[in-house]
């Protein structure tokens, strides 16, 4: 039982010039779930945050009001529930057991009654093992599910989730739906903020939609059907995954050509690992191919695509380009980057320079075109991808669906015959995943070689010539 | 947690022990060790340690290979000092060129290399056989550690194998890039420098992101904390205390009964 209330709610992050939320007006009443939606940019992420009296006085400057129950969210921190996105920052201790006691703890419960809160919360969310199990043994839906008994286990009136199933693949984001399920089944009277942009999976936890307008305030607000009936195209068009909207036909490709690269019986495994991350393997990807392996989180996916893409060095076999006798992983860096493009699942991780221009000018020295050359090609890079008006910004300044295109440009930047993808949709709104898959598919289409590992099956069946998939280090056809 | 195979099953003699006890008597071995500059004491201390190591219940085989960097790190310390030792008297024992090598500078190296594997070992070993939960309840409770400090340094602990990962793929992430030393250390500098860098944002951004999940969860709350998890201090503890320290003082009795005794002052 709470009641959340904003009246004329808006913050500014500290050093932006744009508030990330403004005028939001906004009633919640004991016990209703509200799905909050909106483009990405719109704040969902910042107003959850306020919700929970989480936004820190000095990173920001706050307008208007937002309370819990009639005080100040900060103040009724003691009965809110809170998930993020990644489970492996929210994990404290070492233990299941004692990660779901950590919150009972710190606000002072009696020892004696913790044991069985901890059972009771754990046995909620459906944890199959015993207390003492290790926290880092567990899968990502398996550890988001504890961490949603860690948030439970103080008795929460208000539960507020952040996009709790963003980083799992779908097994592990079914679990943790079922999970939430059971929860808000279990506690009527509890209040729930969800920000999902999965449409389709979240309705069912839901019985509110409220839509944050991409220039402040809220944009539709009322019973779930009524307002994805009256509003989809319009949050379709925004980037909201909303049920029923039409799927584009599937492309194929217009005939594939010769192999590019060759992987012979590549294999790896780590030290003290009870399986192979991935057992001795043959892959060809042949020039206009799309490869498209699928599996769940922790298959031995990336580290098929890291091996393909010449990164790192296999166990076992090795991985060829077609005409030259040296292993990939042999390779100096320049020439490999000038025939293999790889994109990592982390954007970030590939950023080396502090402005969107100057990564997609850096070029391996030996490998350098004149200036005017490299100029060009930036320019019409970053015309494809949108990114123009972004040119002069810091790379780790942009946002998900901006650094992700980035990280896709820096990689076509040395106009590679072969690219490796790791999810490149990964946790996408529907418009950059649209971008990206149209983007994916024209490169394949112009001769380009691509192997992209995914758990997006919209993705793969969108786009995919070919379908692989990896159970526990095995590669098997799909 | 580190992601290392225990060298003791949890409910072996030794992973039972309170982990602030046996800090204590790490400490004590270790002042023995350090008191003396003669080769016999760290021996004296070094050879009960190792004998009594299986009936502690350690795996002796895990646990000589977590300290196969010592040997290698004390032969070295023998060596060094033996060579570039100032007190060159006694017999010489090798003369070649510049290097010269008496038995008393080779006693001053052996007792130097005996020193660091006498303190090495009982130190590896705790470690080794120490939960760092325990540790940190134990902190808390026996040596009244501040126990919103002990929590956030194990936290902190619980984020160095992701960093480790992030590190491997930032790496990667710039060879994708065309990036490599490609052996000229210059350019192998800069790109460990420009890697470290990428580590410090990715770190910064998972601490904070820990921190306000954890203050999601009331650690700031300013409530005293309660503890579910009892360390205490039970007999087997206060036995083995006892019985290290009066091993210290037997080792202390002989060594300057021997008359070998060099104390450090």
């Amino acid at each position: 039982m709470a009641k959340v209330e904003l009246r004329g709610f808006g913050w500014r992050h500290a050093g932006r010039r744009r508030p990330a939320v403004s005028g939001v007006d906004l009633r919640i009443d004991s016990g209703e779930r509200v799905l909050l939606l909106g483009a990405s940019g719109s704040g969902k992420s910042t107003l959850l945050t306020a919700m929970a009296g989480l936004l820190p006085d000095d990173s920001g400057e706050q307008t208007g009001h937002v309370t819990v129950d009639g005080r100040a969210a900060r103040d009724a921190r003691d009965r809110i529930g809170v998930v993020f996105q990644d489970p492996q920052t929210q994990l404290v201790m070492a233990r299941a057991g004692d990660d779901v006691a950590f919150g009972l703890e710190n606000r002072g419960a009696d020892p004696a009654g913790i044991p069985a809160a901890v059972r009771r919360a754990l046995d909620t969310v459906g944890f199959p093992y015993p207390a003492d199990r290790a926290t880092h043994a567990l899968s990502g839906g398996e550890q988001q599910r504890l961490v949603l008994a860690g948030a439970i286990a103080t008795g929460p009136r208000l539960l507020l989730l952040d996009e709790p199933t963003a980083n799992l693949d779908p097994a592990g984001a079914a679990l943790v739906r079922e999970a939430i399920s059971g929860v808000l089944t279990e506690n009527p009277d509890t209040t729930m903020v969800l920000v999902e942009h999965r449409v389709a999976e979240a309705l069912p936890l839901v019985d509110r939609v409220v839509v944050l307008g991409a220039d402040g305030g809220v944009l539709a607000d009322g019973p779930a059907a009524e307002v994805l009936h009256r509003h989809g195209e319009r949050l379709a068009a925004q980037g909201v995954w909303v049920p029923g909207t039409p799927v584009d036909r599937p492309r194929r490709s217009p005939g594939t050509g010769p192999a590019l690269v060759t992987a012979q019986r590549v294999g790896l495994r780590h030290p003290d690992a009870d399986r192979a991350a991935l057992a001795p393997t043959d892959l060809r990807i042949h020039a206009a191919e799309l490869v498209a392996v699928t599996g769940a989180n922790g298959s031995g996916k990336s580290t098929l695509a890291r091996l393909v893409g010449g990164l790192s060095t296999p166990g076992t076999g090795a991985v060829y380009s077609t005409g030259d006798r040296r292993p990939l992983h042999r390779w100096r860096a320049a020439p490999l980057a000038a025939r293999i493009g790889s994109v990592f699942q982390n954007p970030e991780h590939q950023f080396v320079t502090s402005r969107v221009r100057d990564e997609l000018n850096l070029r391996p020295r030996r490998h350098a075109d004149p200036p005017a050359r490299i100029a060009a090609r930036t320019t019409e890079l970053l015309e494809r991808l949108r990114l123009e008006h972004l040119a002069e910004a810091n790379p780790f300044s942009l946002s998900g669906g901006e650094a992700r295109r980035l990280s896709v440009a820096t990689a076509l930047a040395t106009a590679p015959a072969v690219l490796v993808f790791d999810e490149p949709t990964f946790g996408q709104d529907r418009r950059t995943w649209r971008e990206l898959t149209d983007l994916i598919a024209g490169l394949r289409d112009s001769g380009t070689g691509i192997l992209v590992v995914s758990h997006d099956t919209d993705f793969v069946t969108a786009v995919a010539d070919r379908r692989l998939s990896m159970v526990e280090g095995e590669l098997c056809s799909a | 947690m580190l992601g290392l195979t225990p060298v003791a099953d949890p409910g072996a003699f030794i992973a039972r022990r309170n982990p602030v006890v046996k800090l204590a008597v790490a400490t004590l071995l270790s002042l023995t060790v350090l008191s003396s500059l003669d080769p016999l004491t760290p021996a004296l201390v070094l050879l009960p340690v190792l004998a009594l190591l299986p009936l502690t219940g350690v795996r002796v085989g895990r646990f000589a290979h977590r300290l196969r960097f010592l040997v290698p790190a004390a032969a070295a310390v023998v060596v060094m000092s033996a060579v570039f030792a100032a007190d060159k008297t006694g017999r010489t024992l090798v003369e070649f060129g510049p290097v010269l090598v008496t038995a008393s500078s080779l006693e001053t190296g052996a007792a130097l290399g005996l020193r660091v594997a006498a303190v090495a070992v009982p130190g590896v070993l705790i470690m080794a056989t120490t939960d760092p939960t325990e540790l940190a309840d134990s902190l808390v409770r026996q040596l009244r550690v501040s126990d919103r400090f002990a929590i956030g340094a194990l936290a902190a602990l619980r984020l160095m194998p992701l960093l480790a990962e992030e590190w491997h793929m930032i790496r990667m992430a710039r060879r994708a890039r065309g990036m490599d030393s490609g052996g000229n250390p210059v350019t192998g500098a800069r790109l460990f420098a420009s890697t470290t860098f990428g580590l410090l944002v990715a770190a910064i951004r998972k601490g904070t992101r820990l921190a306000t999940a954890m203050d999601a969860r009331g650690f700031d709350s300013g409530v005293p904390r309660t503890g579910v998890r009892r360390v205490r201090v039970d007999a087997a503890d206060r036995w083995m205390l006892a019985g290290v320290a009066a091993g210290c003082a037997v080792v202390l009795w002989t060594s300057i009964g021997l008359g070998v005794y060099r104390p450090l002052w």
